[in-house]
């Protein structure tokens, strides 16, 4: 596979990417990371298919009616979107928080190297 | 999505004053066209045309993931969908919706860090450059190419309504002046272009929505259980709970879990999704477009549900279905019940802009991924000559546009919501397993990147060929003969299942290792922004 092909990016191949993949600073951004967005995702995933199945088998149970006219099955919905929302609002909490100043941190390092 | 963008020149009838609608859309027309002409001078570099200099702000690019992403299935046809089928209509926006948190999540930054135009760009990072960048190009042009018919052909169903052509000659004609602009518009804007007639048009819609929204829930008092009640006492307490378009039989009910794992792992996968991460700085940009994209999306989304039971509450079903365009209508008339032919007016050039801003998105993401991937890429093995690549891209503009018309008069009049569902089933089969294999496991290999996108691309394809939408019932495309034998509208349940699994099998059958230093560089640079693209000066 030849190098030169590969397009992206503008200052490569002077960089030992493996000794940093390998340090304690990258190996912990990507702890970070990955143990924060992986939970969330199977979080949110069985929780919508939680209400896709619901509403494709539990007819009576989403039909019964909460306040006024307002279905179970409609505030469910509704909650679809509420925790979308928070979802959206906690990551972006989270990343700039513990994942911004750890990746820029590195980012300056490897940039300051290859000077 | 079956129904919802069933395109049915019914009764010769049409609602408002078509010279009127015609004037408000080509006042929009002149706008953006300006706008497009003045954006584009400064399109000098192959980063200006495809990613629009990378000099949006992420806001700015939010609201135009939000215009490329609400298309007239969203406005048009989850407005009917909830009119008419009542609750099962809000399922659609629902799985619209939680699939973007599968972008933000795990797709978004880590694209925008690595890659540089493309899709393509990101999967064959580590891997063998020609064979993934053929398969990638070939898999983002099906689904841009099945996107692309379902919009054109949702155009002529729209028209038939809008400005009273009913006849077949007069759609087509239509359907080739939206193709025409949507050419032009790209041809002389490019991306840059493109974004900002997607933010124009988001924002119109958005705000076009809420007015009809707010509208809708004074005439109830604001009151979410009174207008749940009008619908219910209008057409039936059934509208209020699922299934009344999935609940019929096993069948349709095993074909909706199939529909929601299609749009919910589809969203990350669309071409013209992703490419719209490279048009901004870095991947904070990336990300703060994405959040800004899930927020106008879902207000929008929830304005749909008020419009959709508003339609059913205040128009009924009967009459909906009864009009031209049949379940598509349902805004339009709506706007046409609530504020006269001005509004009606208003919101149908929207729902036209809304059709020429997503066909533009969809057509400059084809060229680019033809352009950059097949043509820079394999063919030049990546030393084209400088400007080529950006005349090629043009060239292939120009193409996609006369395929796209030709393809959208011959679907004009047919089931063509099977192209959307195919698109996005073909995304979340062929592209996502790749993309997330490519950005989470370091042992993924060239071999598991073929194999699943070949694979996901084929069985999703194959099986809908051979499923009730093609042929066998009486709302199939190709009527007269039935060849199927695949139960399901919605291929996802099997094909999407299967890219991952071809993608693991793949990868664990290779006997070539991929080169772990680059592996290495992937996962650094994805995570840190390392050696990513910044904003071109100007």
């Amino acid at each position: 596979m030849s190098v030169g092909a590969r397009d992206p990016g503008t200052a490569h191949n002077t960089t030992d990417f493996e000794t940093v993949e390998r340090s304690d600073e990258f190996r912990t951004l990507k702890r970070r990371h990955r143990s924060f967005v992986f939970p969330l995702a199977v979080g949110f995933l069985v929780w919508y298919f939680t209400y896709v199945l619901l509403a494709d088998y539990a007819h009576d149970f989403m039909a019964t009616k909460a306040i006024g006219n307002v279905t179970v099955g409609i505030l469910f919905g509704l909650g679809q979107f509420v925790t979308t929302f928070a979802i959206t609002t906690l990551y972006v909490w989270y990343a700039n928080r513990k994942l911004d100043p750890l990746a820029d941190k590195i980012r300056g390092d490897l940039e300051e190297a290859s000077r | 999505m079956i129904g919802i963008l069933a395109a049915n020149a019914a009764a010769p009838t049409t609602v408002g004053e078509p010279i009127l609608n015609i004037s408000i859309f080509g006042a929009f027309v002149a706008i953006t066209l300006v706008i497009v002409l003045r954006a584009s001078r400064n399109n000098k570099t192959a980063a200006d045309y495809y990613a629009a200099g990378r000099s949006f702000t992420g806001p700015q690019n939010g609201t135009a993931i939000a215009g490329d992403y609400l298309s007239a299935a969203s406005f048009l046809g989850i407005c009917g969908a909830i009119a008419v089928n009542g609750y099962d209509g809000f399922l659609y926006s629902i799985g619209f919706l939680v699939a973007w948190l599968v972008a933000l999540l795990l797709v978004a930054e880590l694209m925008r860090n690595t890659g540089k135009f493309t899709m393509a760009d990101v999967l064959s990072f580590r891997l063998a450059q020609r064979p993934v960048r053929v398969a990638a190009a070939t898999t983002t042009l099906a689904v841009c190419f099945f996107y692309l018919l379902a919009q054109m052909a949702g155009a002529g169903g729209l028209v038939s309504l809008l400005l009273g052509i009913n006849d077949r000659v007069g759609q087509s004609i239509v359907v080739a002046v939206v193709g025409a602009l949507m050419i032009l518009y790209v041809l002389v804007g490019g991306m840059k272009g493109t974004t900002w007639v997607q933010i124009i048009k988001a924002a119109l819609l958005i705000a076009g929505a809420f007015v009809m929204t707010i509208w809708v829930l004074a005439l109830n008092g604001f009151n979410l259980s009174e207008l749940l009640g009008a619908a219910a006492a209008a057409n039936g307490e059934a509208v209020l709970s699922p299934g009344l378009q999935y609940g019929i039989s096993d069948i349709t009910k095993l074909d909706f879990v199939s529909l929601a794992l299609a749009l919910v792992l589809g969203t990350a996968g669309l071409p013209h999704v992703l490419m719209r991460f490279y048009t901004v700085p870095t991947a904070r940009e990336a990300r703060r477009s994405v959040v800004w994209a899930i927020w106008l999306i879902g207000l929008f989304y929830l304005f749909t549900l008020v419009l959709g039971y508003g339609a059913s509450a205040l128009i009924g079903k009967e009459t909906i279905l009864a009009a031209p365009g049949a379940v598509n209508s349902a805004a339009p008339l709506l706007a046409f019940e609530l504020g006269g032919p001005i509004l009606l007016g208003i919101i149908s050039a929207v729902a036209f802009a809304t059709i020429l801003a997503v066909v533009a998105g969809l057509t400059i993401t084809a060229a680019t991924s033809f352009a950059h991937d097949v043509y820079a890429s394999v063919i030049k093995r990546g030393e084209p000559k400088a400007g080529s690549e950006v005349r090629v891209a043009r060239i292939t503009v120009v193409v996609i546009g006369i395929i796209a018309i030709i393809g959208g008069i011959g679907v004009q009049g047919q089931n063509v919501a099977f192209l959307v569902a195919l698109a996005f089933a073909v995304a979340a089969s062929a592209n996502l397993p790749t993309i997330l294999y490519s950005l989470f496991w370091k042992r993924f290999t060239t071999r598991g990147a073929l194999w699943s996108m070949y694979g996901g691309l084929g069985s999703a394809v194959i099986l809908i060929a051979f499923s009730p939408v093609v042929s066998g019932t009486e709302t199939s495309m190709i009527q007269g003969v039935d060849f199927h034998w695949f139960p399901l509208s919605n291929p996802g349940i099997i094909s999407i299942p299967l890219g991952f699994l071809l993608g693991f099998l793949g990868t664990i059958t290779s006997s070539i290792k991929e080169n772990p230093a680059i592996a290495a560089e992937m996962e650094v640079r994805s995570l840190t922004g390392h050696g990513a693209e910044g904003a071109t000066p100007h």
